[in-house]
């Protein structure tokens, strides 16, 4: 009965940004009138290249650049017009580091609980779970400075989530981190999605969007280009390609009916084919011809290619 | 009344977090006014002090002590909002507070508070140490905890407008060096205006911190070279229209955002 239930409940937008424009002093137009909403529990990716505008959007956001026009509604609040509402719904870890590095750790957190006027009794007791739940408990009488990079990630994250908001925006949050607490991170964000946080990042790695993310935006030239779900995102994806690592060593690239070959190297053979061609096709082709195969694996992350594609498009 | 809640909460915080961090640093922040002021009580009050017998029929340690303690005051309120406020932005902690609901008249009064307490602490210790020089005596409590507390304001207020604009670490010290030591050196602290030529006393008349000396003067030892109700007049009219710019400045974002 819920599930029926849940669907006729028209869901809140958590993020609705209506014709967004940026023009920064000296007339960089960083956003085109951008158009983007994100449904209440969402997990959603904003991603583009470097200059694209993703952090001037979220700057927006979070009310560090002003904007030139349009409008930005968080859970139905308008940014401008009830700021102070909007802006308690918000979390935010920024792509640096934007902490006083000579504050203790726990001061950090609790100060920033205070500045969303949590008192400092219910602050302290927020503060112990976040900072224990992302492995800083132990930290927290030390001075910012002396955490490691990856202390220092989790330490915002911790601070960003203080007041327990209900969007948590994230601008590149494992860019530079290792594998280990990249892994770690996603564990943590997708708990804190599941416990009902609509998160909103912008990321480098497409595996992470991959991986993540239901919803995805993405943004090229202050213009988004696609705005819709991973699963139809990748869908769009009509072929594939994979490599072959060969067993012996060939001249050149072999004819096989109804696929594109490359031969990279002698040992290395590069396969496209279009979607309704399956696999055992392939490997029929390549029996025939008598070329043995040791492994294969696939070209490139298929979010990847398709970025690719469509911002070169755009 | 959420609203209230909300920045009393943000403004005890700030205040709380400015005054740690002078606390915190008191062997930059505390410790070098009570030095140097010891040095001039000794050097200028003591030994030659001595020597230029009275002015204005006072005890010339007597007279400069209210100039020194005022000062001190100056500086060090200035130097706490601006050190603050320019950390903020340099280390962009001030990102905290930006992204918050805070309001800006909440994260104003949080900064000037932390001024204040500097500028009060530092004033009490500098009071303590001329005690070992000279007796104290104090003619109009009243007057001189109102001027006290004006001159704070004013120069805490003066010392965010230097750190909004300042882009530099050399930005917020030009200020201090080239205009506030030259306007408290020739603002009376050490000697009285009838020393002066007519056109130079006109042009001392230009100097705010003159009035702020003088004020507090007249609370102390009862004495003046103006009347004292001009004094806090100008004094009030400073901190008007510095509050005004600071408004102004915040609300556009000068400085913090893009």
């Amino acid at each position: 009965m819920t599930k029926p239930l849940k669907l006729a409940v028209d869901r809140m937008k958590a993020l609705d940004i209506k014709n967004l424009q940026k023009t920064y002093q000296g007339g960089v137009v960083a956003l085109k009138g951008i158009d983007l909403s994100v449904e209440e529990g969402d997990f959603f990716a904003l991603l583009g290249p470097n200059g694209a505008g993703k952090t001037t959007t979220i700057g927006i956001i979070t009310s560090l650049v002003n904007k030139t026009s349009g409008s930005v509604s968080v859970f139905g609040h308008d940014l401008e017009v009830e700021s102070e509402i909007a802006k308690t719904f918000i979390g935010v870890v920024p792509q640096e580091f934007n902490f006083n590095i000579f504050e203790r750790v726990i001061d950090i957190i609790i100060n920033q609980a205070g500045y969303y006027g949590i008192p400092r009794k219910r602050a302290a007791d927020n503060a112990e779970r976040y900072l224990t739940q992302l492995g800083l408990w132990d930290k927290r009488n030390q001075q910012a400075i002396e955490l490691s990079g990856g202390m220092k990630r989790r330490l915002m994250i911790a601070r960003s989530l203080v007041h327990e908001p209900k969007m948590l925006i994230l601008d590149e949050p494992t860019a530079g981190v290792d594998i280990e607490l990249r892994r770690s991170m996603w564990k943590f964000l997708k708990d804190i999605n599941h416990q009902g946080v609509t998160i909103i990042l912008t990321t480098h790695y497409l595996e992470e969007a991959e991986s993540l993310c239901r919803g995805i935006a993405i943004i090229d030239k202050g213009s988004i280009i696609a705005h819709t779900t991973v699963k139809q995102l990748l869908a769009r994806l009509n072929s594939e390609s994979f490599i072959f690592d060969l067993k012996h060593p060939l001249t050149k690239a072999p004819h096989l009916v109804g696929v594109n070959t490359l031969l990279l190297d002698e040992l290395s053979l590069e396969i496209s084919f279009p979607k309704s061609v399956n696999l055992n096709h392939i490997f029929e082709e390549l029996s025939k011809q008598n070329i043995e195969v040791n492994s294969m694996r696939n070209k490139t992350n298929r979010l990847e290619e398709l970025f690719i594609r469509l911002v070169n498009h755009a | 009344m959420r609203n209230f809640n909300l920045n009393l909460v943000g403004l005890y915080t700030l205040v709380r977090r400015e005054c740690m961090r002078f606390m915190r640093i008191w062997t930059q922040t505390l410790l070098p006014s009570m030095i140097s002021m010891a040095l001039y009580f000794l050097i200028f009050g003591n030994l030659m002090g001595n020597r230029i017998g009275t002015m204005d029929g006072f005890h010339y340690i007597e007279y400069i002590a209210p100039g020194l303690i005022m000062m001190s005051i100056i500086t060090n309120s200035y130097a706490n909002v601006v050190s603050s406020f320019f950390f903020a932005k340099f280390q962009r902690n001030i990102e905290e507070m930006i992204v918050s609901p805070l309001s800006i008249y909440t994260l104003l009064w949080g900064l000037l508070l932390g001024g204040l307490a500097r500028g009060i602490t530092v004033g009490l210790l500098v009071t303590l140490v001329s005690l070992f020089f000279t007796r104290l005596t104090i003619t109009h409590m009243d007057i001189t905890i109102l001027v006290v507390l004006l001159t704070s304001l004013l120069f805490s207020l003066g010392g965010l407008i230097n750190a909004i604009f300042a882009k530099s670490f050399d930005d917020i010290n030009i200020v201090p060096t080239f205009v506030l030591t030259p306007l408290t050196y020739l603002g009376g602290v050490f000697y009285s205006l009838d020393l002066l030529p007519k056109f130079w006393q006109w042009v001392t008349h230009l100097n705010p911190i003159f009035y702020m000396v003088n004020a507090f003067r007249y609370g102390m030892l009862g004495q003046s070279d103006l009347d004292i109700h001009t004094a806090l007049g100008v004094i009030l009219g400073f901190i008007v229209v510095l509050y005004l710019i600071c408004i102004w400045l915040l609300k556009k974002g000068t400085g913090i955002k893009t």
